[in-house]
């Protein structure tokens, strides 16, 4: 017989096709991503059958908790300073660079007016202080809401093309809603994208 | 000792070690994973009657009242039916349902007109063959061909002549919840309703609830 050669292990790995593989998938993840912004409140939406995507772009998303509180938030960052500089002037409210840079990275943001600046100098801890606040709906002495103040805010910066959010929690109540509505409305918006999970027909 | 080195180099590893990249590689990976949202949400439309009570009034008599099913979504998850229009002096003409495939979605389904037609019933089979020619042959049918087919068949013009509409008056009380609206909405998407509205509680029909006992 002839003689066995003992071949000598080779311990290295080559490491080459798995990188391949980590370069692909990270490449995947980077394209298709989207963050998750972190919004004020958590909101677990009801599901529907509804296929309809939300719009991707000049979109005011407004945010409804379980307890009725309303945040208000628009997509793009450039928006929302625009949004929150115009309702800072109309009620008199003076922001620092600082503040507004905060207002701009906020995902939604929902206090009174009265506590807007001191809300945005908190700049981290804003969505813990505002989760227990929310935009107040009832109008004083038949003038608009502060809510209907901020939605025409937004209507007037961004014109007839914006769209209308609503993403409220399956548990919120109804009258919660109809009032949010009715507030709508009232100021001719009748057009919403209601926002919700994705349920198959045949589930129930 | 020159001698010696040159002979080192000569062995000089020429392979890479990947592993430090592979290691950075996975957290990059992870971090990329755990911070995105893949899956976009799904939306729903909803266009409400604007509150100008003179157009809304002319709406909601437009309908015939066979033709029409008005929904009460209450609290506690329940939900109540009235084929046709409310009769407020008669308590028995509110039919409590369920959710679901078994309870509303079968009444719409079976829901029979004064002329003895089941408008519902035959839009849906209307839709069911599209879907199936649509699937079948999907090149024929683009997102805009569909879209206009099915918005036909919900205005009752189907291939073998024209059918009755349905209209449906969806009614919830502050008790319901937001979770059960968008389920009423969802019903009206399934069984392929194209005019529904969402209408406020008014004092004839809260008093028709409480009749009855229902939050």
């Amino acid at each position: 017989m002839g003689k066995v050669k003992v071949k000598k292990a080779d311990v290295w790995i080559d490491m080459t096709p798995m990188s391949d593989v980590m370069v692909l998938l990270l490449t995947f993840f980077m394209l298709t991503s989207t963050f998750v912004k972190n919004e004020a409140v958590k909101v677990i939406t009801p599901g529907s059958v509804s296929e309809v995507k939300v719009p991707e772009t000049n979109v005011l998303t407004i945010l409804c908790d379980k307890d009725g509180r309303i945040f208000v938030g628009m997509d793009n960052p450039k928006r929302m300073g625009e949004l929150v500089q115009g309702m800072a002037d109309q009620y008199g409210v003076q922001l620092t660079k600082g503040q507004m840079e905060t207002a701009r990275s906020a995902a939604s943001i929902g206090v009174e007016m009265q506590d807007l600046a001191s809300a945005l100098n908190l700049e981290e801890k804003l969505n813990e202080y505002q989760a227990t606040k929310g935009i107040p709906t009832d109008s004083v002495d038949g003038k608009m809401s502060q809510f209907q103040d901020w939605v025409k805010m937004a209507r007037d910066n961004n014109g007839s093309e914006m769209k209308l959010a609503i993403k409220a929690d399956a548990g919120t109540p109804y009258k919660t809603i109809k009032k949010m509505m009715s507030e709508l409305q009232d100021m001719s918006e009748n057009r919403y994208y209601l926002i919700t999970a994705l349920k198959s027909n045949s589930e129930d | 000792m020159a001698k010696k080195k040159a002979s080192r180099q000569k062995k000089m590893q020429t392979r890479v070690d990947f592993t430090p990249m592979v290691d950075m590689m996975m957290l990059l990976i992870t971090f990329f994973m755990l911070c995105t949202s893949l899956a976009k949400p799904q939306t729903m439309n909803l266009t409400m009657p604007s509150n100008d009570e003179n157009i809304s009034d002319k709406d909601r008599n437009a309908a015939k009242a066979s033709q029409t099913v008005t929904i009460y979504v209450c609290g506690n998850d329940k939900i109540y039916h009235v084929d046709g229009l409310p009769k407020y002096d008669d308590p028995t003409c509110l039919k409590e349902t369920t959710w679901g495939q078994k309870g509303i979605r079968s009444v719409l389904f079976n829901h029979i007109t004064e002329d003895g037609s089941q408008p519902v019933k035959d839009i849906m089979m209307a839709k069911d063959a599209l879907d199936k020619k649509k699937l079948a042959n999907p090149a024929a049918y683009p997102e805009a061909v569909y879209d206009a087919e099915l918005t036909k068949i919900k205005k009752g013009e189907l291939e073998t002549g024209k059918v009755p509409t349905m209209t449906i008056i969806i009614k919830c009380t502050d008790e319901a919840s937001y979770k059960n609206m968008v389920d009423a909405l969802d019903e009206m998407t399934i069984c392929s309703i194209g005019t529904y509205v969402i209408d406020k509680i008014n004092e004839q029909d809260a008093k028709l609830l409480s009749s009855r006992g229902v939050k």
